[in-house]
């Protein structure tokens, strides 16, 4: 038998409370205004949600990446937008800098990151550069004491925020004897003249959270903000997926729950020709669907996510990360559907959350490892010589 | 500074509430939490802390051994210790006899500055415990404050009525009650869930406070419930649709009602 500690199962309450009392009357109308709601970021902050992975010392926890998809389900079970904000904010922004960083770089921006009193970023991927993410164009020229940026990142989650303290890239630092491209990443701090945040994109969902493109046109930091090894970039960035994966998959776990918590009571109180629509096969064996999906994705969650905290051999968290997230992810937008139809035509009106789940679902199966990238890690795992 | 916050494990309010054979509250058969008008005496003893007193927050809690689960929520919000009264003979105790069981949890835990309660239990509602525990003490008693600052000598206190807002200043030790205006509770972290795993929970009997079983319980009990009786279900409303004479349709309703 599978199940969470006691304090995890108290902490879930927690967050679960925190959600329903602070996020979930709040979040159609950010959602409508494509507002990132900076005040209930900084209660996240607060309640400690940034820093549960991290150590003592810069102000976290010192948990584990299970309290962390804990809180990421929670969260995101009633706003898609806030858990993919926790969920960047942690996996993307605080644990390259946590893990690669120098004590100056934790010292210097740690602290805020943790406390949720600032958010960092990571830039990735790029108008020619996404799954592929060897092909990384945006280039770093070493000029005396400072890297010089150019080039163009896409999609940067928490990279405009009135938060946002830095964004940690990809970029080329050179060519190796191969002819291939020496990769590396370096902090580029918010507000640095020639980092330029352009205009927010318009989503199909996840519309309260933050998402814009970054152009660097000579942008100038200091030549201590690389972040790890020159050269070490890439390799960096694919040590630090797992953990992503795993946290995606708790979102996707989360929008499933949610769509379970609206679907059974909307189908006692819906009647139609005399009856509860509940009352008929067609509906209630759809719902029964949605329980099973919301057990077997948090199932593999959890499981991947106590083997990461074991200190499983880095092949098997791989695997279970790649099969959590293909898993829960394409779950969640088969639960959306089901639970759409299941609402009818009112499934189809925002007055209903589900009309927003099933927008912000479908992201969930491209962002961090499309569920192509998914089956290609397990299909390698399984010895099989399939190309990329 | 001692705070001793006096913390209630009640029936989760959302949930059925249902009564044993002998018409007291069940509390065994249904989830229990810790009564949400205690947090804020629990948030406004870590405020004490939180403004640059030194403190020690004992939660205390009397009831069966679920009970714990209330005492578990306080430290995790930051008290630092715990006691748990528990006695079968406790069963069926009225407000007077819960009163002298936590005075005498209180003068066993001594040297107390400050006992902060909430301003009633979210099950019973009487508000009368925090004023008795006060009597039995023989110290001043501040009831449903609204605001509260605390010295190393005295509480100042600012309590709100229809009227009025008066501030009453009272010395150290005193028994402070507290309403759900005064403050915002902090929830949990998840490293104060893992922090209280370590803390202290001490379980005390009656024989431990010296208080004669034969004093508590229902059979001493001063007021007894003798029935129960289920709020009835909530009928269907009428609805009105508006054929044009609807204000006139709703005004004859109201007047059937005698509400006009």
């Amino acid at each position: 038998m599978f199940e969470l500690s006691a304090e995890h199962e108290q902490f879930r309450q927690v967050v679960r409370d925190f959600a329903r009392a602070q996020i979930a009357p709040h979040a159609a109308e950010w959602d409508r205004k494509h507002e990132f709601p900076v005040a209930v970021v900084r209660a996240m902050g607060d309640l400690g949600l940034f820093g549960l992975t991290a150590p003592e010392e810069y102000g976290g926890a010192g948990g584990d990446l299970t309290s962390l998809c804990v809180a990421i389900e929670e969260i995101g079970r009633v706003d898609q937008s806030l858990g993919i904000t926790l969920e960047a904010a942690v996996g993307l922004g605080i644990m390259p800098i946590l893990t690669y960083g120098t004590a100056a770089q934790k010292d210097r921006w740690l602290p805020d990151l943790v406390a949720g009193r600032a958010l960092a970023a990571f830039g990735l991927t790029e108008p020619g550069a996404g799954s592929d993410a060897g092909a990384t164009a945006t280039r770093a020229v070493l000029d005396g004491d400072q890297w010089v940026v150019d080039g163009a990142k896409q999609f940067i989650t928490n990279s405009g925020t009135e938060l946002t303290s830095c964004v940690t890239i990809t970029a080329r630092t050179g060519e190796r004897s191969g002819g291939t491209a020496e990769i590396s990443a370096i902090i580029v701090p918010s507000g640095t003249p020639g980092f330029i945040v352009e205009p927010a994109y318009d989503k199909l969902g996840w519309h309260a959270s933050d998402t814009h493109p970054l152009t660097f046109d000579g942008a100038r930091v200091p030549a201590d903000h690389l972040l790890g090894e020159r050269g070490q970039g890439f390799a960096q960035f694919l040590a630090t997926l797992d953990d992503g994966r795993i946290a995606i998959a708790a979102l996707a776990v989360g929008c499933i729950q949610a769509m379970l918590d609206a679907s059974v009571p909307y189908a006692h109180e819906r009647t139609s020709f005399g009856v509860p629509i509940g009352a008929k096969q067609a509906v209630a064996f759809q719902i029964a669907d949605l329980h099973v999906m919301a057990q077997a994705a948090r199932l593999l969650t959890y499981r991947a996510a106590a083997l990461r905290d074991a200190g499983a051999p880095a092949a098997e968290v791989k695997q279970a990360a790649a099969s959590a997230k293909l898993y829960a992810t394409e779950s969640a937008v088969t639960a959306t559907r089901i639970a759409t139809q299941v609402h009818g035509g009112y499934g189809f009106m925002e007055e209903y959350p589900v009309a927003r789940f099933y927008r912000d679902a479908k992201i969930l199966e491209i962002g961090e490892g499309t569920s192509e990238i998914q089956r290609l890690v397990l299909a390698r795992g399984l010895g099989l010589p399939v190309q990329a | 500074m001692k705070i001793v916050t006096l913390v209630k494990h009640v029936p989760d309010a959302t949930a059925d509430r249902t009564f044993t054979a002998d018409n007291t509250t069940d509390r065994a058969g249904v989830d229990g939490l810790l009564s949400e008008l205690d947090e804020y005496a629990v948030e406004e003893a870590l405020k004490v802390g939180d403004a640059g007193t030194d403190v020690e927050i004992i939660a205390l809690t009397m009831g069966p051994g679920g009970a714990e689960a209330a005492v578990k929520k306080a430290l995790q919000m930051g008290a630092d210790s715990a006691v748990h009264v528990v006695d079968d003979s406790l069963h069926g105790s009225d407000a007077l006899a819960t009163a002298q069981v936590l005075a005498a949890a209180v003068t066993k835990i001594g040297d107390v500055d400050l006992v902060l309660t909430g301003m009633a239990s979210t099950d019973g509602g009487m508000s009368v415990v925090p004023a008795m525990i006060a009597e039995y003490l023989g110290l001043a008693h501040v009831g449903f404050v609204g605001e509260l600052t605390v010295s190393d000598t005295a509480v100042t206190a600012r309590r709100d009525d229809d009227a009025a807002s008066e501030t009453i200043e009272a010395a150290l030790p005193a028994v402070v009650s507290v309403t759900d205006q005064i403050n915002e509770p902090r929830y949990p972290s998840f490293k104060g869930i893992m922090a209280a795993k370590k803390k202290p929970v001490e379980t005390w009997t009656l024989a431990d406070l010296g208080v004669d079983s034969g004093a508590v319980g229902l059979d001493a009990a001063l007021c007894v419930v003798r029935e129960v009786t289920k709020r009835p279900e909530r009928s269907a409303g009428s609805v009105v649709t508006d054929e044009g004479d609807g204000g006139t349709k709703l005004a004859e309703f109201l007047a059937a009602q005698k509400l006009i």
